[in-house]
């Protein structure tokens, strides 16, 4: 961990906006292309395109939104933000994931 | 803390009379001035609901849907429910007392963003009057849950506009939450630790919590809609593809947990009053400190029971049951702890401290009831009858507007340097109990007979209780006028006030009534912990003017 982490002022480089900038339209490019892998790879395709999206907001969260030069109060508030979000994910799958357990009629 | 008395007939310097044009007050980044902003606005808007509670129990006297057309009748329920809850009750007290009180009791010259705090009640008004556009316009008729896909392909009521206006004021919620949590973590003042810090802070810090985590799912949910609804974008409709569960799911990932952020502020308040009004230190400070944060995060794991019944799994029923069970656990240890500090206490009936009561009351029947709502057998006889309107009005009225009054009152002369007229405020706050009790009461009765929600047309054998709700409702209104009338007679003629009028502890009352702009003269310094009623004669203290409280002073910085 630099210095820099606990500055109040952090000053980035433009050359680092720039280099996530590139980095996140290389990944744009890389979730299109998955889309066109020959074969219908649904679940491989869901487990790519995924994968890409939390690497894209990782990088935005860091560098955009300034979190990797933040204090350790705003890392815990940025994961509880997170942490949330699969309360959410995990509560609502819940229901999507056991709603055939018991057989109801005309779902079938 | 220095707190120098006024001569009589000397007008101290504070933040009422820091300036008189109307873009003092439009342009103000003063946390006390925009919490007399909010007062005006929410009160404005709590009046428009009123008057469409009026038209509903109107409505509602007579069997036969005979005042309005069905379809009118759907557009008034669901626009009274639509400004209450934006327009009044969520942003009601942490708004008004909130923004008011934050920064005082915690030693603070202002808000950490107090830009941030201006734009937050122009947002407010943005939403505010985008929604009363809409109403204008016809109004919605979706009910205020604005459940697809009637809202997103059926309705030709101003669904889109009305979302436009929520969507906005959510921002202006998330913006104060912001505030609360950086001023709370960041400007305490010196020896202000996280335990001494008053429980109106811990629940307002747990409100912001629930604000900031929550109202970002909502805004996006509702957005979500306007979309389907614009560009037929199936997302949510099943004839375009969607899945009108996981807007259920969405919808109530925030609006269970809004729930809490309308009661979290409301039981701060009754934590000050209470213990004031009883002269002790709130019984089990520790545990109603983390009951709130409790509150906050279990609130978030409850959403599921308003779907037991709308095609939700049974297994997904089963947890969200239990969960909602839990919930239980940190309101009652509230309860218990509140009723804990008036025993054996010197209680001093003033019109908060009915209030006070009031809400113990209330919100205790409200919380029972919640639990025949979350038990799976029982909730699909009363889900989306009158039992359930019931019993979320004896939490969002008997709770939030008890706990909003309680708290108006009991710092009314903090706010504006005067007392109200305390016989005149008690009947109001009977006539209020009185008149809510005849309103919601029978209504129970009424659910649980089966008439239904968000009907006008009902079986000629439940009208007597229809006629006893409807006579509650105008003894309730009444109760709602009084205040409005004399608190604003109180502003010219009511006694001065002083700056602890009524004994209390906490940094707030350290100051001047009404406070200075920057609040305090000196930096307070703590060095107790908060509500030490039994170890000083505070009252005796401060009328003598030899005071000096639970605080020391230092040098502004």
């Amino acid at each position: 961990m630099s210095d820099e982490q606990h500055s109040h002022v952090h000053i980035v480089p433009i050359r680092v906006y720039l280099l996530v900038y590139v980095a996140l339209l290389v990944l744009l490019v890389l979730t299109v292309g998955a889309a066109y892998l020959p074969g219908h790879h649904t679940t491989l395709n869901n487990i790519i395109a995924l994968t890409i999206a939390i690497v894209k907001a990782v990088l935005v969260v860091l560098y955009f939104m300034h979190v990797r030069y933040s204090t350790r109060l705003t890392w815990l508030w940025a994961s509880a933000g997170f942490f949330w979000l699969v309360i959410m994910f995990i509560l609502t799958l819940g229901d999507y994931f056991t709603r055939h357990w018991v057989p109801v009629q005309g779902w079938e | 803390m220095s707190m120098t008395v006024a001569r009589p007939g000397e007008v101290r310097h504070n933040y009422l009379n820091a300036g008189d044009t109307v873009l003092s007050w439009l342009l103000t980044t003063d946390h006390k001035r925009i919490a007399i902003l909010y007062l005006v606005s929410v009160t404005f808007f709590f009046m428009v609901g009123g008057l469409l509670a009026a038209l509903i129990r109107l409505e509602l006297l007579t069997p036969q849907g005979d005042l309005m057309t069905s379809e009118n009748y759907n557009r008034v329920f669901t626009m009274h429910g639509v400004v209450m809850i934006f327009l009044f009750l969520i942003p009601a007290i942490p708004a008004v007392l909130g923004n008011f009180l934050v920064p005082l009791m915690v030693g603070a010259r202002d808000l950490a963003f107090p830009r941030l705090n201006l734009a937050s009640w122009y947002l407010y008004m943005a939403g505010g009057l985008i929604a009363t556009w809409a109403m204008v316009r016809g109004g919605v008729d979706t009910g205020w849950t604005f459940y697809p896909p009637y809202s997103s392909s059926y309705s030709t009521s101003q669904v889109t506009l009305t979302i436009i206006g929520a969507f906005i004021i959510g921002f202006s919620s998330i913006a104060t939450g912001i505030n609360f949590i950086v001023t709370v973590h960041k400007m305490r003042a010196p020896g202000l630790t996280w335990f001494r810090l008053p429980l109106f802070i811990w629940a307002h810090y747990a409100t912001s919590v629930i604000i900031v985590l929550g109202t970002p799912v909502v805004a996006i949910t509702l957005l979500l809609v306007v979309v389907e609804r614009v560009f037929r974008l199936g997302i949510f409709d099943p004839a375009l593809g969607g899945d009108p569960i996981l807007f259920q799911h969405l919808f109530w990932f925030y609006s269970h947990p809004a729930v809490y952020i309308m009661i979290l502020p409301a039981m701060g308040v009754i934590s000050e009053v209470v213990a004031c009004f009883s002269r002790k230190r709130v019984f089990g400070y520790h545990f109603v400190a983390f009951s709130s944060i409790a509150i906050a995060v279990i609130g978030f794991l409850v959403w599921g029971h308003h779907m037991f019944t709308t095609g939700q799994s049974v297994y997904a029923g089963m947890a969200f049951s239990l969960l909602s069970f839990l919930v239980a656990v940190p309101s009652a240890v509230k309860v218990f702890n509140w009723t804990a500090t008036m025993y054996k206490g010197t209680i001093d009936l003033r019109a908060p401290m009915l209030y006070v009561m009031g809400f113990l009351g209330l919100f205790v029947i409200g919380g029972l009831t919640g639990l025949f709502l979350a038990s799976l057998a029982t909730d699909i006889h009363l889900q989306d009858t009158y039992f359930v309107v019931a019993h979320f009005h004896y939490i969002m009225v008997g709770g939030t507007i008890f706990g909003y009054l309680a708290g108006l009152h009991f710092w009314w002369p903090k706010m504006t340097g005067r007392m109200y007229p305390e016989g005149i405020a008690k009947l109001a706050a009977l006539i209020i109990f009185a008149g809510f009790n005849l309103t919601f009461l029978p209504q129970f009765v009424l659910g649980f007979l089966g008439m239904p929600r968000r009907y006008h047309w009902y079986p000629e054998e439940w009208q007597m209780l229809h006629v006893m709700s409807s006579a509650g409702a105008a003894l309730l209104g009444l109760g709602y006028i009084l205040p409005m009338f004399y608190l604003l007679w109180s502003l010219r003629n009511g006694a001065l006030a002083g700056p602890n009028p009524w004994g209390a502890t906490g940094l707030e009352w350290k100051t001047d009534s009404p406070p200075i702009t920057h609040n305090f003269e000196e930096t307070p310094i703590v060095t107790e912990e908060p509500y030490a009623y039994d170890n000083h004669h505070q009252h005796e203290e401060v009328a003598s003017g030899t005071g000096t409280g639970t605080t020391e002073t230092r040098d502004s910085v």
